[in-house]
């Protein structure tokens, strides 16, 4: 099972008037298990696109097939948005509840689960996010810290269990250590749970990082779609769409120039670390 | 949820927008009496005929007048039927038994109504030729002589351009927080009144907590600017009574004044 975006072409409109199109004859398929990670500069419709994954803005038909359902049809978008997980940008401004356990209950109670059922994903999106049941069930989210906010708000989208996590600059505004956090989890429900995870990022480093494939986005158009290795290493491509490359990759380019002979696909620390103890070996 | 257009300003360049939002203001106050002075109905061509030339000098085009009366449409038609209804009369038109149709009620019933579209359609004049800035600056300085009376025009015109400039940033941002909650499976088109009132609250919650620390923020940001009320405020744009303001007025007031002989002629 996958989602299958097809011929997909997007325009707002403003005052009864179509705007020029936004996203413009998208064609790709997100397989399950991916780690997709989408760049593009900024107005280049990412936050657009990923709307269009749970049927957010309106699709025509079998151009969004989420799992074979259609989004354009009402009763299947409904059946979507229980299979695709949807962390909007600073998702810790739509915090409502009384308390942060019934925050995290809103949309397992909006799926009809039963009562244990609901406790039990409460508890266990708790856990992931590295909220501690006693502690914080009971306590207003308006009292919590920025970053124990934004890891509820988490938890409310990963409590209905998605088999798709769609994640809108779920980093923005933290410290490096909130960051990493939030990524260890990304990893920690891929392990566990087989989860397919879409992230918008500005980070190439983390991208490079944790990404399987990279999607380029350039005025709405597909500008690469690849391997972290394959798009980082064109790093002049990207620049050109004001994009820049993970600082392994600059380092590498630098060491190029200076007659080290080094792949340019190398992009994490990890996969430089390993070139090196390749070459003592030949050595 | 962008096409609600709130003081709906058109920027233009015609003498009805560089008049002084004073003038303007004072001459819809004019206005208004006018539209209100008038009691038979053939006396409106008065005050039509102002606003068509009004409507002719700022060169804003009928469509957007249109637009303004859009919302209202329900309003007017029950209106009308409610007059057409309930006023009696002697010229009986049509006998059902229960109840009659007279000449009086046709006219009552047309009379309010155009009232109301005139009305409307003076005001949206208004907004369409001034920004909601020099709006807001044209009623304090209106305001001012008030201050008299520890009046707080100042604080009332401030308040005015505060929440005028938010709305469309509580617009973009109630609609942020809609889709948020839709993804998590929220419903807000099903069910009866009360199942919908209540499903509104996912959205208003985080709403209100944003307005509050929106203000909370834009109250720091503007005393660390050494804001401190209107005492000694200086201003960037100088509101200026020209003679094309005097002419206006005075034009204004001719129409008044001909609507009374009017009156006064055909009591
Ligand atoms: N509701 C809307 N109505 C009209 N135009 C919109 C709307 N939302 C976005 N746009 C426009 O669509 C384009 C793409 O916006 P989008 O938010 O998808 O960009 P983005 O790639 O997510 O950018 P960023 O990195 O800044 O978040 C922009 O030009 C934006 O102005
Ligand atoms: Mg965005």
């Amino acid at each position: 099972m996958s989602i299958v975006i097809n011929h997909l072409t997007f325009a707002y409109t403003e005052g009864g008037k179509r705007l020029a199109p936004t996203l413009k004859d998208l064609t790709f398929t997100i397989e399950e298990g991916e780690f997709l990670g989408i760049i593009g500069h900024t107005g280049s419709g990412k936050s657009t696109f990923v709307q269009h994954l749970n049927g957010l803005l309106p699709s025509e038909k079998d151009t969004v097939l989420v799992d074979g359902h259609d989004l354009s049809e009402k009763a299947e978008r409904r059946r979507a948005r229980e299979l695709v997980g949807m962390v909007f940008q600073y998702p810790e401004y739509q915090l409502f509840a009384e308390s942060v356990a019934e925050d995290i209950a809103f949309g397992p109670k909006n799926m009809k689960l039963e009562e244990p059922e609901i406790d039990r994903r409460v508890r266990h999106a708790m856990e992931l996010v590295g909220l501690d049941y006693e502690r914080f069930s009971k306590r207003s989210p308006f009292e919590l810290s920025g970053g124990e906010r934004r890891r509820t708000a988490i938890a409310g989208v990963l409590s209905m269990e998605p088999k798709y996590l769609v994640l809108d600059e779920p980093m923005a505004g933290l410290d490096p250590k909130g960051r990493g956090n939030i990524l260890a989890l990304l990893e920690q429900i891929r392990r566990e749970s087989g989860c397919t995870v879409i992230m918008i990022s500005h980070s190439m480093d983390d991208i490079a990082r944790h990404a399987t494939k990279v999607l380029v986005l350039e005025k709405g158009e597909i500008a690469m779609l690849d391997t972290p290795q394959n798009v980082f290493s064109h790093a002049d491509k990207l620049e050109s769409l004001g994009l820049s490359v993970p600082n392994v990759t600059k380092i590498c380019t630098e060491m190029n120039k200076r007659g080290i002979s080094i792949p340019t696909t190398i992009c994490t620390e990890a996969a430089l670390l390993d070139w090196f103890k390749g070459v003592k070996h030949h050595a | 949820m962008r096409d609600i257009t709130l003081g709906q300003f058109v920027a233009g360049n015609s003498i009805v927008h560089k008049l002084d939002p004073r003038t303007k203001i004072t001459i819809m106050l004019l206005y208004i009496v006018m539209t209100f002075l008038v009691k038979r109905i053939y006396f409106f061509a008065i005050p039509l005929a102002f606003l068509i030339m009004g409507l002719l000098l700022s060169r804003i085009s009928l469509k957007y007048i249109g637009r303004s009366l859009k919302p209202i449409r329900f309003l007017l038609v029950f209106m009308f039927l409610l007059n057409l209804i309930f006023t009696g009369g002697e010229t009986v038109l049509l006998d059902l038994g229960f109840w009659k149709l007279t000449l009086e009620a046709i006219l009552q019933s047309f009379f309010m109504t155009i009232r109301i579209v005139l009305l409307v359609a003076g005001a949206s004049m208004l907004t369409l030729t001034t920004s909601p800035i020099a709006l807001t600056d044209g009623i304090e300085k209106l305001l001012t002589p008030l201050k008299v009376f520890h009046f707080p025009a100042h604080e009332l015109a401030m308040m005015m351009t505060i929440a005028l400039r938010f709305i469309p940033t509580l617009m973009d941002e109630s609609e942020k927080i809609r889709n948020a909650q839709m993804a998590r499976g929220a419903d807000f088109e099903s069910g009866n009144i009360f199942r919908r009132v209540k499903s509104m609250i996912p959205i208003l919650i985080p709403l209100f907590v944003s307005s509050f620390r929106k203000a909370d923020e834009l109250a720091t940001a503007m005393e660390s600017r050494c804001y401190h009320g209107g005492e000694g405020r200086t201003r960037m744009h100088q509101l200026r009574f020209t003679k094309a303001d005097l002419f206006a007025l005075l034009i204004s007031l001719a129409f008044i004044a001909v609507l009374i002989v009017l009156l006064v002629l055909f009591k």
